[in-house]
């Protein structure tokens, strides 16, 4: 007789119990951007509604940012960093392909060998991770998951592309995600859509970069054709988490759309049609689009300023490069 | 039976006016969205969209770029079958 295998068990549901970010030092005004580009603080406004953003200087790498948006995540949970059963850290912009920003991350924090990996799903990186997370405590491989989105995004910013150069910000948002005994995470609505591939790309790869035949490679967008997908695709997903959790819009204490732009936040929260006493986060104004973290950043200056409370229902989706997507409600920590 | 051009061109002028606040009587064939009326390419999408809806027409991403004139858009619109 072969002897039976043990499968492991996990909590009954999951819930993020503490949130935390880092914001770079350096704040970096429009008039700073249009030193390089054609444009005015006033177009970039207009365009975008951002009026500033930060850039990570010297000692600000991602995973410098990671440990410490991590660090106050873990402080805002409670949990020590020997309890860490794993760190996920969402970025597209560390600039090792090998080995991963999260092993780094992890031995920083001062876990215990936690397992880590990076998660490649640009803007939606921190959904996906959330994801990811809720299902590792649920299935018993971590008890508590560090999850981090953490960008250098100035690093992969054409300064003289006027349509990007003034959009990009750098950050990190983290989230620690642990047993719970109610919901607190809904389900997942999540998706890849790869015939979009270059929509938002990297200019060139690595390859064409060694070969001479390519520079540095910048970070391209389709800027009109991603402003269609985005909000006349993405909210659709955005009422498919809230029905898939059984949340009514009426009942959400915020909704933290991805940070890509203010006049995608605007036509995506009317194509919801958001009723207007849901709170919706605006963070992108001082912070510019930061990618994966823009999410958990949001989220923090929400609950920081009171504009969101704690143990409020939240909808959250990420959206970008992939094109790629994912959608949860959430319960604010 | 197919809209005629006046009757495309009223519910795009309704639409411009919505999203942006233009008058429908400044919505004429011969202006330019960007030179005349000054409608930025995420307005011009928006606009896109809602005539797509309102004209049960597709009108692809690659097409938009050669809207140049509200006449371009009506044309497009009426050859698409609205």
């Amino acid at each position: 007789m072969t002897s039976r295998i043990t499968a492991s068990t996990g909590a009954a549901y999951a819930r993020i119990l503490g949130v935390g970010g880092y914001r770079p030092t350096r704040v970096v005004p429009n008039s700073e951007i249009v030193e390089l580009i054609d444009s005015s603080d006033e177009w970039i406004q207009e365009r975008s509604g951002i009026r500033s953003r930060r850039w990570a200087g010297p000692g600000e790498s991602v995973v410098e940012m990671s440990v410490a948006a991590a660090g106050k995540a873990l402080a805002h949970a409670g949990i020590e960093p020997e309890q860490v059963g794993f760190v996920l850290l969402a970025t597209v912009s560390h600039p090792y392909q090998t080995p991963s920003a999260a092993a780094e991350v992890s031995h920083r924090l001062g876990t215990s060998n936690a397992p880590a990996m990076d998660i490649s799903a640009a803007c939606a990186g921190f959904c996906y991770g959330v994801s990811l997370a809720n299902d590792m405590v649920r299935g018993g491989s971590a008890r508590y998951v560090v999850v981090i989105g953490c960008e250098r995004l100035s690093d992969f910013t054409d300064h003289f592309d006027r349509s990007t150069a003034f959009l990009f910000g750098d950050g990190a948002g983290a989230v620690v995600i642990g047993p719970s005994e109610e919901p607190a995470i809904g389900p997942t609505v999540w998706g890849a859509q790869g015939e979009h591939a270059k929509l938002i790309t990297q200019r060139h790869s690595w390859v064409d970069v060694r070969e001479h035949l390519a520079d540095f490679p910048t970070l391209t967008m389709q800027g009109q054709s991603v402003f269609r997908w985005a909000v006349w695709q993405m909210a659709p997903v955005a009422q498919q988490a809230l029905d898939a959790a059984g949340v009514r819009a009426e009942d959400l204490d915020a909704f933290i759309p991805h940070q890509a732009n203010m006049r995608i936040i605007d036509a995506m929260t009317k194509a919801l049609k958001l009723p207007e006493h849901v709170p919706v986060a605006r963070d992108i104004a001082e912070t510019g689009n930061t990618s994966a973290a823009s999410i958990p950043l949001a989220m923090e200056r929400m609950l920081a300023t009171g504009e969101a409370p704690s143990g409020g229902l939240a909808l959250t989706i990420g959206f970008g490069a992939g094109l790629v997507y994912a959608a949860q409600v959430l319960v604010l920590p | 039976m197919a809209a005629s051009e006046q009757e495309i061109l009223a519910g795009l002028a309704e639409i411009v006016n919505e999203e942006t606040g233009i008058p429908t009587g400044d919505v004429a064939l011969d202006k330019s969205f960007t030179d005349d009326l000054d409608i930025d390419s995420l307005s011009m999408m928006t606009i896109v969209v809602n005539a797509e809806d309102k004209f049960g027409v597709k009108i692809p991403d690659d097409e938009v770029k050669n809207l140049k004139t509200v006449g371009d858009a009506v044309a497009f619109i009426q050859r698409a079958g609205a």
